[in-house]
C-alpha cells in the first residue's frame, strides 16, 4: 500500500475502511500544501460551486464551515520540515464527498505521535457529549479561552460537533516512530439536521 | 473622533464604526489567517470611544460567515461594548441573519445570552 500521507495511500485506507465513501460522489479532493491563502481558494470555489448545486442552503453552510475550520487546523497546527517524513511545511489532505444522503468531509495530516493521546482523549470527549453538552462547552470556551498562541480559539472541533450533530470518526495511522497520521471524517447530513 | 473603516477583504469584514454618523457596523465575511491583528485595532476604537460615547449606541453585526477563532474576538469587540453600556451609556445590539441561516440566527441568540445588553434579532 502507498504512504497513507499521498493521494493514493490515504484514499486507498479511507475506501477500505470505510467503504460507504466508495459510492460517494466525490465534490473536491486535494492533496499538498494548506496555508492560508489556499484555504481562501477552497473557500471561493466552494462558494461558488455550491451556489449552482441543487443544495439547500443550510447543508451548504455547515459543509463550507467544517471545511475552513478543517483547513484552518491544519494550516495552524500541521507540523512543519518533518524529517523523515514524506509530509512536510503544512502539508494535508482534504476530501468532500457527497453521498445520497450525506456529505462526508474526510481530511488528514500528519501530528507528533506524542499529541496523539490528547487529542484522541479530546475528540472521544466531543463525541460522548449531546447537543446541549456542546453547546455549553462551546459557550464556556468561548467566554474563557483566550487564543493559543497559534492564534486559534480551541473551539473548532467543538463547533464542527456541535453544528454537524454527528459523531466525529478519526483515528491516528501510525507512520514511524515520531510521526502519525490523523484522519477525520466529518459528516453533514443533508437532510433537515 | 477618527472613523474607523474597513473595507471587505475576501477573509475579513467591512467595519464601519463612526460615532458622528452613529453607525457601528462589522458585517460580511470573517476568517482571517491572523484575527487579533484584525480585531484589535476594532477593539482599540471602542475603548477610545469609551471616553466620548454617544447618548445611546447601536451596534449592527450583519455576518455572512464567521470563523471560530472570529467567534472569539467579535464577543471580545461585544464585551467592550456591553462595559459602556454597564457605566450607564445605553448600547443594544442588531444582529441580522440571513433568514435561511439558522446557525447565524442561533448565534446571535447565544451572543445575547452571554452578554448583557438589549439584542434585536432581524431576519433578511
Amino acid at each position: 500500500m502507498a504512504n497513507i500521507d499521498t493521494i493514493y495511500g490515504f484514499m486507498e485506507f479511507i475506501y477500505k475502511k470505510y467503504d460507504f465513501l466508495k459510492d460517494n460522489e466525490i465534490n473536491l479532493v486535494y492533496d499538498g500544501l494548506i496555508t492560508h491563502m489556499i484555504t481562501k481558494a477552497f473557500a471561493s470555489l466552494t462558494e461558488q460551486r455550491m451556489e449552482n448545486e441543487d443544495e439547500s442552503d443550510p447543508v451548504q453552510r455547515k459543509v463550507f464551515h467544517v471545511m475552513i475550520e478543517c483547513l484552518q487546523n491544519i494550516s495552524k497546527h500541521a507540523e512543519e520540515n518533518l524529517p523523515g517524513v514524506s509530509s512536510s511545511l503544512k502539508k494535508g489532505i482534504i476530501l468532500v464527498s457527497k453521498g445520497s444522503d450525506r456529505y462526508s468531509i474526510v481530511t488528514g495530516n500528519t501530528v507528533e505521535t506524542d499529541k496523539t493521546d490528547e487529542l484522541y482523549s479530546m475528540l472521544e470527549g466531543l463525541n460522548a457529549l449531546d447537543k446541549e453538552g456542546l453547546t455549553k462547552l462551546y459557550k464556556t470556551q468561548l467566554k474563557n479561552n483566550t487564543l493559543s498562541d497559534k492564534g486559534g480559539a480551541g473551539l473548532g472541533f467543538i463547533d464542527i460537533a456541535r453544528k454537524t450533530g454527528e459523531k466525529l470518526v478519526f483515528e491516528f495511522v501510525p507512520m514511524n516512530d515520531k510521526y502519525s497520521y490523523f484522519i477525520l471524517i466529518t459528516t453533514v447530513l443533508r437532510a433537515n439536521i | 473622533m477618527e472613523p474607523l473603516i474597513i473595507k471587505a477583504a475576501d477573509d475579513t469584514p467591512s467595519v464601519c464604526f463612526d460615532s458622528d454618523k452613529g453607525i457601528f457596523e462589522i458585517s460580511g465575511k470573517s476568517m482571517p489567517e491572523d484575527v487579533a491583528a484584525f480585531y484589535d485595532p476594532i477593539i482599540q476604537w471602542v475603548l477610545r470611544y469609551h471616553s466620548n460615547p454617544n447618548s445611546s449606541t447601536i451596534v449592527t453585526l450583519k455576518m455572512d460567515y464567521f470563523n471560530t477563532a472570529s467567534s472569539k474576538l467579535l464577543l471580545d469587540v461585544l464585551i467592550k461594548f456591553e462595559e459602556l453600556n454597564a457605566a450607564g451609556s445605553p448600547v443594544t445590539v442588531k444582529w441580522y441573519y440571513h433568514e435561511n441561516d439558522e446557525d447565524m440566527k442561533e448565534a446571535g441568540e447565544e451572543y445575547a445570552d452571554i452578554i448583557e445588553v438589549p439584542f434585536e434579532h432581524i431576519a433578511y
